[in-house]
């Protein structure tokens, strides 16, 4: 590798870090009509169970088309959805970024999501590998794929009243 | 034992005659620990589906009570349940979810054990004498039996077979659940599985109880188009009914020309259907099969409650398992069509992650009030919990009342047989 593509790979690090940041902020704000916006039409959020990746085939926790997603924003917005009404606070922190691949203007990255909610006075924590299928748009990118796999997805969980 | 025997004699006084439940019902840890004795040790407990164990030595983790077991499935084709516990020194044989095996092997000094539980081996014998016997030191196994492909297990040797506990009005609903297969074989698609701080019986009475479908699932409702939010608002229509079905079972039915899928097939399909048509008839099924496959894809029209622990929900399983005095884990289970078209199966899945599970439009607001309930019962403990609803208008039904669809009666249905249970 040379030193003129290192320095390429940084800057890209950088900016996919920012984005993936500014999307971390967002879910922790719960402002989910800008979060909506970060999305391409076509793109799915899904939290699989387990290990596979055939999502249309499996069951997943969800798998999120555009219809779905703003749904589920209109779910935790409306105000009928008691588990949502307030729903839990939540902090999170993103990291331990990898770039998987760089074609054309579409980047692969795969990061780790920790997540610390409140409710009832008590929190909980959860941990999840994340990978974000990216397109460039403008200075910065939108969303074409995002999965969430939780540590403990096949495992007891409990309910989600936020996204991750 | 019995000392608690004395503590719990006045059964009356936790579920009165007139449906009134204890507060201490909900509460008490030494009431929880004699009912895992009375009811969970004694009575037929679910514990798998038949396609859950599809091969010889296909084998999966499951609860009987707050007994750990693995149900496995031998050379002959019979399926076991095992009490997950080496003979030797206790330790777990086997901590693999799901999975196929051709034995269990103790890892801490290498007992082995065959699918049916038989102790085959362990290494250096001879400390154990000469007439160690080994058939006295298989893993425990559980009486095992099944009805139409849903596999119950019970530590009471002494029980009735599992067709006179269910009862003829429960097999004829299992047999009518059961045809959401479409004309294929039910399959267990997967499962998502949540705990929730409650009482057992807290879920107990939700899977009969249709009162808080419109109010806790208000948002899943708005989520809908108009078609499926006509079918869900069986509370304003007031075809359906709750029926106790005997020995603590029941059924709730919402959607009455759902009952039977077999029946009113020419019924117009549902709008959010109409794609799944189209790649039916795409794939060349013929129009009568597509209208069978399209129809079951909707699930059925009822919940049919088992006492203690498994309930057939519209299109999934719902299963608890109690944990403590203030814990419980659900699974819901998601079915489909075996060998049957991949796009049928797609729609169950994506309909089933809509309302159930950790992220689901509804279960999240299910565990919400019941979580509630359970922190409610912190003030006032001298008040009843009513499970009274209904009992002005209750006609006889087949085996028991039968009450208006929003009525109480199959949660009594539960507590009759929770008390018979604690008395005997
Ligand atoms: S505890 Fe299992 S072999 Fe010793
Ligand atoms: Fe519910």
């Amino acid at each position: 590798m040379n030193m003129m593509t290192k320095t390429n790979d940084l800057a890209l690090l950088q900016k996919v870090s920012a984005f993936l940041w500014e999307e971390a902020a967002l879910l922790d704000a719960k402002d989910y009509g800008t979060w909506l916006s970060l999305w391409l039409t076509e793109g799915f959020y899904t939290l699989p169970i387990g290990e596979g990746d055939d999502f249309d085939n499996q069951l997943n926790l969800c798998h999120d088309n555009d219809r779905m997603r703003r749904d589920r924003i209109q779910r935790f917005q409306q105000g009928f959805s008691i588990s949502s009404a307030p729903p839990a606070r939540t902090v999170r922190t993103v990291s331990r970024f990898v770039i998987e691949s760089v074609e054309g203007d579409t980047v692969t990255v795969s990061s780790a999501e920790h997540v610390i909610e409140d409710k009832f006075g008590r929190q909980r924590v959860w941990a999840g590998n994340m990978r974000h299928t990216l397109v460039a748009s403008g200075d910065g990118f939108k969303i074409r794929a995002k999965v969430v796999r939780l540590l403990n997805s096949d495992g007891m969980l409990n309910s989600f009243s936020y996204l991750f | 034992m019995l000392q608690a025997q004395e503590k719990f004699s006045d059964l009356d006084a936790l579920y009165s005659p007139d449906a009134k439940v204890a507060t201490s019902m909900y509460e008490n840890s030494d009431l929880f620990n004699e009912e895992m004795e009375r009811i969970f040790k004694r009575t037929w407990v679910w514990v798998a589906h038949d396609s859950e164990l599809a091969d010889k030595g296909s084998f999966k983790l499951s609860n009987v009570g707050l007994e750990p077991v693995i149900v496995v499935r031998d050379r002959k084709g019979d399926v076991n349940v095992l009490v997950n516990r080496c003979r030797h020194r206790a330790a777990t044989v086997c901590e693999v979810k799901k999975g196929k095996t051709s034995s269990f092997q103790c890892p801490y000094h290498g007992w082995g054990y065959g699918l049916d539980g038989s102790l085959r081996g362990l290494p250096y014998p001879e400390q154990y004498g000469e007439d160690f016997d080994k058939g006295a030191h298989g893993l425990k196994k559980l009486r095992t039996e099944s009805y139409n492909g849903m596999i119950f297990a019970t530590f009471n040797d002494e029980v009735e077979p599992l067709v006179d506990f269910l009862g003829p009005e429960v097999c004829r609903y299992i047999d009518l659940f059961m045809k959401q297969g479409g004309g294929f074989p039910i399959k267990v698609l997967g499962e998502h599985q949540f705990t929730v701080p409650m009482n057992w019986k807290v879920q107990l009475e939700n899977t009969t109880d249709a009162y808080h479908f419109p109010v806790v699932h208000k948002s899943f409702m708005q989520s809908l188009d108009g078609d499926a939010e006509e079918a869900f608002k069986f509370l304003d229509t007031g075809k359906g009914y709750v029926e106790d079905l005997g020995n603590g079972h029941s059924v709730m039915v919402m959607i009455p020309e759902r009952i039977d899928l077999d029946e009113n097939l020419d019924d117009p399909i549902e709008e959010r259907f109409q794609p799944l048509v189209q790649e039916l008839r795409d794939e060349g099924y013929p129009e009568d099969q597509v209208k069978k496959i399209v129809r079951a894809v909707g699930g059925a029209g009822f919940n049919l409650n088992l006492f203690p622990n498994v309930s057939f929900s519209l299109a999934f399983f719902r299963v608890l398992t109690p944990v403590n005095v203030e814990r419980t884990d659900i699974r819901h289970i998601a079915l489909g069509m075996d060998g049957g078209p991949a796009a049928a199966n797609r729609m169950r899945m994506r309909l089933h992650e809509h309302f159930q599970g950790p992220m689901g439009f509804g279960s999240p607001d299910d565990a919400e009030v019941w979580e509630r309930v359970q922190r409610g019962t912190k003030g006032g403990e001298d008040l009843p919990i009513l499970v009274n609803r209904g009992l002005v208008d209750e006609q006889p039904g087949a085996l028991g009342p039968r009450g208006h669809i929003s009525a109480e009666t199959g949660m009594r249905a539960a507590y009759k047989m929770w008390k018979r249970m604690m008395s005997l």
